[in-house]
């Protein structure tokens, strides 16, 4: 059974909850992931998902394998978007159901956590500013990526010939 | 390159994804490389764009599965440097 995937079109959680759906279950959680309009101190407008497809999809199963063990529930599934997404869209989204409540909010709170920290998933936000950067990313490349831009500037801005553009990598 | 000649070079196929993408201007690449380790050929991508992102930033992962930096490379490999992750 697929227990982890990528889609590149919104997500239908009421779909997606009838998936889980298990005469042997009473309970049934979810968690939806949402985009924010805001993130540290800027005004978000727009962000893009990006992944290493291959290894997540691999990662992901292993952590809804690890949900469904640990926590003895009877069926999860976890969906992420990736591509251009607005404020307020589904990110992601985690259902679980299980005989009792109790292993499906505590599978269902696991695969979220394991999701954001182990899969190669990136996350591009646009700014109002018109500034945009990769969360987590830029920060500690903050400096030296400013000197590279400031680089490109200088050598767009003073170019002789523009020809000679075309040439630089 | 021109110290591929004098060491025993072996192809490899990087992938980039987000910053690095962006970084290195491509979303792979097929080069041959003396590096012998993931950690040594990072460094030599480093000579070649204008990564920012130190090794300790990064995890790797080899033919689709995470690895250590010390692993060594062999000729075909597809190695990934992953920069922070942001999923969720």
């Amino acid at each position: 059974m697929e227990r982890f995937r990528f889609s590149d079109v919104p997500l239908e959680p009421a779909a997606l909850a009838r998936s889980l759906a298990d005469p042997a279950c009473g309970g049934y959680s979810a968690f939806e992931g949402w985009v924010r309009n805001h993130n540290e101190g800027q005004s978000v407008v727009s962000l893009e998902y990006e992944a290493y497809a291959e290894l997540a999809v691999r990662e992901g199963e292993r952590i809804v394998k690890e949900a469904i063990r640990r926590f003895g529930v009877a069926r999860a599934l976890c969906v992420h978007r990736i591509g251009s997404l607005g404020i307020g869209d589904l990110a992601v989204w985690v259902g679980v159901s299980a005989a009792h409540r109790d292993e499906a909010f505590c599978a269902c709170r696991y695969i979220i956590d394991e999701v954001k920290h182990r899969l190669p998933i990136w996350k591009k936000e646009h700014y109002r500013s018109g500034d945009s950067g990769w969360v987590n990313c830029e920060r500690c490349a903050a400096p030296a990526a400013r000197e590279h831009e400031a680089q490109v500037h200088h050598e767009r801005t003073h170019s002789p010939r523009p020809e000679s553009r075309r040439l630089l990598p | 390159m021109s110290h591929a000649e004098n060491c025993a070079s072996q192809p490899v196929r990087v992938q980039y994804f987000a910053l690095l993408r962006e970084q290195a201007g491509r979303s792979d690449e097929a080069l041959d490389t003396c590096a012998r380790t993931p950690r040594e050929l990072y460094g030599e991508l480093r000579a070649r764009h204008p990564f920012t992102l130190e090794p300790a930033m990064l995890r790797v992962a080899v033919n689709s599965e995470f690895c250590g930096w010390e692993q060594p490379l062999r000729a075909g490999d597809a190695v990934v440097f992953i920069p922070p992750v942001a999923g969720g």
